[in-house]
């Protein structure tokens, strides 16, 4: 094939048709709450490793939620569990178990005793 | 030979008890952690084996702990453990001296009044045969209260039984046969040969009513196969913590603990669990939010049938108040916490974002707020009033920029993890070059009393503003706020400070009582640790916890953890206080110029009206 | 009908407008107040939205229908204690001076969300965070300043403070502060016109005639910026002002200002009297709002006979719901009464 020098990527949009979206299902059987978030991002902005580095749990859950699984394992590695975000929630989504939920079904290596 | 068919039964079973119960000792023992290994070779020939043996005799046969709680239970306990254990010993005797010698066939003392039938005449023999009578209506009374616990629990005070599985039944059902039918055995062959006392006597002159001598046989076959049936299930079901709490008295007297991994002695207090069910009472989300298959007893059983589920591991507060409450003293949200641990991966690091800064400043005193004070400001921003006040250089180390103390994490099981925030910390904690640490929030003063290795102390505020006012650093107005203190777990329970916050509360205002404090002090609901339930129970259970608190009505409901004060200030019960605020606003200022320019105001306010 | 006798308990709008409608029905009413002056929250508002309406117009044209003769009003009087007794409903004051009548009406109506509780934001700790209602207070005086006395380049608007948090247990939404935080962003930007106005929302909700409209007019003549994220904290720095932590969601990167004043649009929360006499009188529904028979037939009744339900003590209303609201409340207690006489055939 001849080389044109630039190439065609995919286009960044997230197809509701083909996109993974049972997998929130998980969450939702773990932690009710979680359907409640309605994104108004307190929680990133309390976060106490955002102080630090680039992360961002609502957009995270919002990419779980759509079935965006990639990359997300190594964005969770970044939290440190510290409960902040639980505490300014206005919807009383236990966001630290979100995001443990997320970090374990994200990484079955996660397991070793329980289950 | 005292010999018949009917004790291959019991022989049998005895054997595979002792075989099992061995094994799995040996497996145990020698599972256990470097740390626990060195404490048993240290301590294995001191007085502390002396103390140990003592102890077994207190807690395994007498049950002392549950006579405490519980009179009426102990005694249920204690009928059964010690009146069996002496019904052996007092029995191995008996037979020894019938036979002659100390060597006489193993199940003759089990079965002594089969083979025993002619008149006795050895010493003591109508004593031996009064006092096996009576042991045995001790522990039969113990049998009797047993089965009533079972159908009415609360006649023994407790307000909610264990529910069991197969093993226990077999055993229990088996428990409860293996005395009845050694009465009915006893008592048939003194129907017989008359060599039975006040009570098998007496049974047997009721049972000549009927062909009792078709009926002998039949019963020490029955009793003996009980025997069996109880010795084989033992090793599975809850019994097994009759012998294995023995081991973990003399390990624990030896001074070995639970550590961060699983070890053998995490699997000698798993089996020590009498599944008793005190902890079910003691637990707030069973009597305040109505959740009854998660509690301590439950989590030990399913993690020793190898069926636990994330749901159950991770369903706890961590409160300790289970751990308070267990007669056989489990360290039971440690073992909960080792079974939440997660694989690590070996060489990987986290949190490589944190550069750990070197500070330039040398300070004497490192305050340390925690992610959660944060969100109090008014707790930090009472500390520094108290520093300023008592005019010590500090260092707030997470003023803007901070690291969790890695307790979070750790309580999740995420050990590996856990450290690297540990390292970091400690790294910044130690070029500072402070001489001591203040922390605001109780899981950091956890996490740093515990799992960091620090070359200076570390307190919290609450201890810290004690020794204050101690050295007269603070001095403060008393007032008649009417205050009841509520113990943050992890300040109280998990780490026994109970007295400091109390005695400064008391120089500001009116300390109240309430019922549960102290050790039996409640959960606020808020605690990280549970990753299970919603906030809809954590406000239950902080209602509840609420309503204990106020009883007496105070002013203020002080506390000393963030979290904590978080959960109350929305229950709208009373004004929640952090007792570092109670103090900043009561301290008085010692600055000499501020009083004297208060003197000459009064001053000129008098001149002033003298004048007019 | 001109022998029944009506108690109304709280002298807000909704309270004078009944009042006034069963007066001008020859009905004798008696009208409590437990403030001095009349007009309940209204006192507080400087101007109205959705129009700038002034609130001391709409005020004194409330409390001059109090001049009626038929209307006897009762200030610093406060109702202890509101009960059902020999077939007349009892109300209790705070100097123990007992009042009979036929028919009460509640229209004790709400009380601003106490900031305070929400720590994190600085109310009560940090001196340049103002709630809604000390912002009306201050533009009362024509000037918006800092406490330093200072002409604030920034300030920002904080929805939803006390409402739609789940953690200070109120799930509802409050229905006025989104569109008091656009009407005040515009009244601040009229006063300083080279200051920069944020406004942090999770939902701007402009339900009402000319609401979306004023928020429009909010973008293209004053330049309000809105920021769709919740502020989860706030900060003093040095020199005062106060430094904000939110998340700007739509860019998902986690944002920080620094501003002059930050407001805090507080909600609307049952007042101490509705949760006490809905609790006495068993009629208390969620929130400690009053309940009323039914949304739609019977609103302006509670379960109990005779005992009527008229403006905020019911939920959260606006200030025209509330007046007619109160009209309403008169009409079904006309209604009730005339039922009544025939019932006895009077």
């Amino acid at each position: 094939m001849k080389n044109w020098g630039f190439n065609i990527s995919k286009p960044r949009a997230i197809d509701f048709d083909t996109a993974d979206t049972s997998e929130y299902s998980k969450i939702i059987e773990k932690v009710p709450s979680a359907q409640r978030c309605l994104m108004c991002g307190a929680c990133a902005a309390t976060c106490s490793a955002s102080n630090h580095i680039d992360f961002n749990f609502r957009n995270c859950h919002l990419k779980y939620r759509r079935g965006q699984f990639e990359g997300l394992a190594e964005e969770f590695d970044k939290c440190m569990l510290c409960g902040k975000c639980k505490l300014v929630c206005p919807r009383g989504v236990n966001t630290r178990a979100v995001i443990y939920n997320m970090r374990i079904f994200l990484n079955d290596l996660n397991y070793k005793n329980i289950e | 030979m005292n010999y018949h068919p009917f004790i291959l039964p019991f022989s049998l079973g005895a054997i595979f008890l002792f075989a099992v119960i061995s094994f799995k000792f040996i497996l145990w023992i020698r599972n256990l952690d470097r740390k626990q290994r060195y404490f048993v070779n240290k301590n294995i020939f001191s007085f502390k084996t002396i103390s140990a043996f003592w102890e077994v005799i207190r807690e395994a046969l007498i049950h002392r702990n549950i006579y405490k709680k519980n009179p009426l239970l102990g005694y249920m306990h204690m009928s059964l453990a010690f009146g069996w254990f002496l019904l052996i010993v007092v029995g191995k005797i008996e037979s020894s001296l019938y036979a002659g010698t100390f060597f006489e066939e193993p199940w003759l003392a089990i079965f002594f009044k089969y083979f025993a039938k002619e008149q006795h005449e050895f010493f003591g023999a109508a004593f031996f045969s009064f006092a096996m009578d009576f042991l045995l209506l001790i522990v039969l009374s113990g049998v009797f209260l047993a089965v009533i616990k079972r159908f009415i629990s609360k006649f023994v005070g407790i307000k909610k039984a264990t529910k069991h599985n197969k093993f226990d039944r077999i055993a229990l059902a088996s428990l409860w046969w293996i005395f009845p039918l050694r009465l009915l055995a006893e008592s048939s062959t003194a129907a017989i040969s008359g060599n039975g006392d006040f009570l098998t006597g007496s049974v047997g002159t009721l049972l000549k009513a009927i062909p009792v001598e078709a009926l002998e046989l039949p019963l020490w076959w029955a009793y003996s196969s009980v025997l069996c049936i109880f010795f084989v299930s033992l090793p599975f079901s809850r019994y097994m913590h009759i012998p294995t709490e023995i081991v973990l008295v003399f390990l624990r007297k030896w001074g070995a603990t639970i550590g961060e991994q699983y070890s053998g002695l995490t699997d000698i207090q798993i089996n020590s669990c009498s599944r008793c069910g005190i902890c079910i009472d003691a637990c707030q989300l069973n009597f305040a939010a109505s959740i009854n298959n998660v509690q301590s007893v439950y989590f030990i059983r399913d993690t020793r049938y190898g069926n636990l589920t994330d749901n159950v591991a991770n369903n706890c507060l961590m409160c300790g108040r289970c751990v308070e409450a267990c007669p056989v003293g489990l360290e039971l949200t440690l073992v909960r916490q080792q079974l939440r641990n997660k694989a690590e991966i070996p060489g990987k690091h986290y949190f490589d974002y944190s550069q750990a800064k070197t500070i330039k400043d040398k300070t004497d005193v490192i305050y340390f707020a925690g992610c959660m004070t944060h969100l109090t400001p008014t707790i930090i921003i009472a500390m520094k009033k108290i520093f300023n006040e008592a005019g010590i250089r500090f260092w707030f180390m997470d003023e803007d920029k901070g690291l969790c103390c890695g307790r979070p994490m750790r309580q999740q099981g995420y050990i590996q993890q856990s450290k690297d925030l540990i390292s970091k910390n400690m790294r910044l904690i130690a070029s500072s070059g402070a001489k001591l640490l203040v922390t605001s929030c109780p899981i950091c003063y956890k996490s740093f009393t515990e799992e960091y290795v620090l070359d200076i102390p570390v307190m919290h505020h609450s201890e810290y503003i004690k020794t204050l006012i101690d050295n007269k650093s603070l001095k403060l107005n008393k007032t008649d706020l009417s205050i009841v203190f509520h113990d943050p777990c992890e300040l109280g329970r998990g780490s026994g400070i109970y007295e400091q916050p109390r005695d400064i509360l008391k120089q500001v205002g009116e300390l109240r009582k309430c019922s549960l404090e102290r050790e039996e002090a409640l959960c606020c609901g808020g605690s990280l640790a549970n990753t299970v339930i919603e906030l809809e129970t954590q406000i239950k259970i902080r209602n509840h916890a609420l309503e204990v608190l106020t009883e007496s009505k105070p002013e203020v409901l002080a506390t000393a953890c963030p979290l904590c004060k978080k959960s109350f200030i929305h229950g709208n019960k009373a004004k929640v206080m952090d007792i570092a605020e109670i103090v900043a606003e009561n301290i008085i200022l010692q600055t000499k110029i501020k009083t004297l320019t208060k003197q000459s105001m009064h001053l000129t306010k008098d001149l002033k009206t003298k004048i007019n | 009908m001109n022998n029944k006798n009506v108690i109304i308990i709280g002298g807000g709008p909704a309270g004078i407008e009944a009042a006034f409608n069963l007066a001008n029905n020859d009905i004798s009413v008696t009208l409590f107040e437990k403030e001095s002056q009349p007009g309940g929250n209204v006192k507080n508002w400087a101007k109205l939205f959705p129009d700038f309406g002034d609130a001391s117009v709409v005020r004194k044209e409330l409390t001059d229908k109090l001049k009626h003769n038929n209307i006897k009003f009762l200030a610093n009087t406060k109702i202890d204690n509101l009960k059902w007794e020999n077939n007349n409903w009892v109300a209790i004051t705070d100097k123990d001076e007992k009042h009979t009548a036929d028919i009460a009406l509640l229209a004790t109506g709400f009380e601003v969300f106490d900031a305070r509780r929400k720590e994190e934001l600085g109310y009560g700790i940090y001196d340049n965070v103002i709630t809604s209602v000390d912002f009306e207070e201050m533009y009362k005086t024509g000037k918006i300043l800092t406490t330093e006395g200072k002409i604030p380049e920034r300030i920002a608007f904080l929805n939803c403070v006390g409402s739609r948090d789940e953690k200070v247990g109120n799930h509802y939404c409050s229905r006025v502060c989104c569109i008091t935080a656009v009407k005040q962003a515009i009244e601040f930007k009229e006063l300083v016109p080279q200051a920069q106005a944020y406004c942090f929302y999770m939902d701007m909700r402009m339900a009402g005639q000319f609401y979306e409209e004023l928020y429009r007019k909010s973008q293209e003549e004053f330049g309000v910026n809105y920021i769709r994220g919740r502020i989860s904290e706030a900060a003093v720095t040095m020199d005062k002002r106060i430094q904000i932590k939110a998340e700007d969601t739509l860019s998902a990167l986690p944002m920080k200002i620094t501003v002059d004043i930050l407001v805090l649009m507080v909600g609307i929360e049952s007042s101490e009297s509705t949760l006490k006499l809905s609790t006495d009188n068993n009629i208390v529904g969620p929130y400690g709002f009053a309940k009323s028979k039914s949304l739609f037939g019977k609103d302006n009744y509670s379960e109990k006979k005779g005992l009527f339900l008229a403006g905020t003590c019911k939920r959260p209303l606006t200030l025209p719901e509330t007046i007619a609201d109160g009209r309403s409340a008169a009409i079904e207690i006309i209604n009730y009464l005339r039922l009544l006489d025939e019932e006895l055939g009077i």
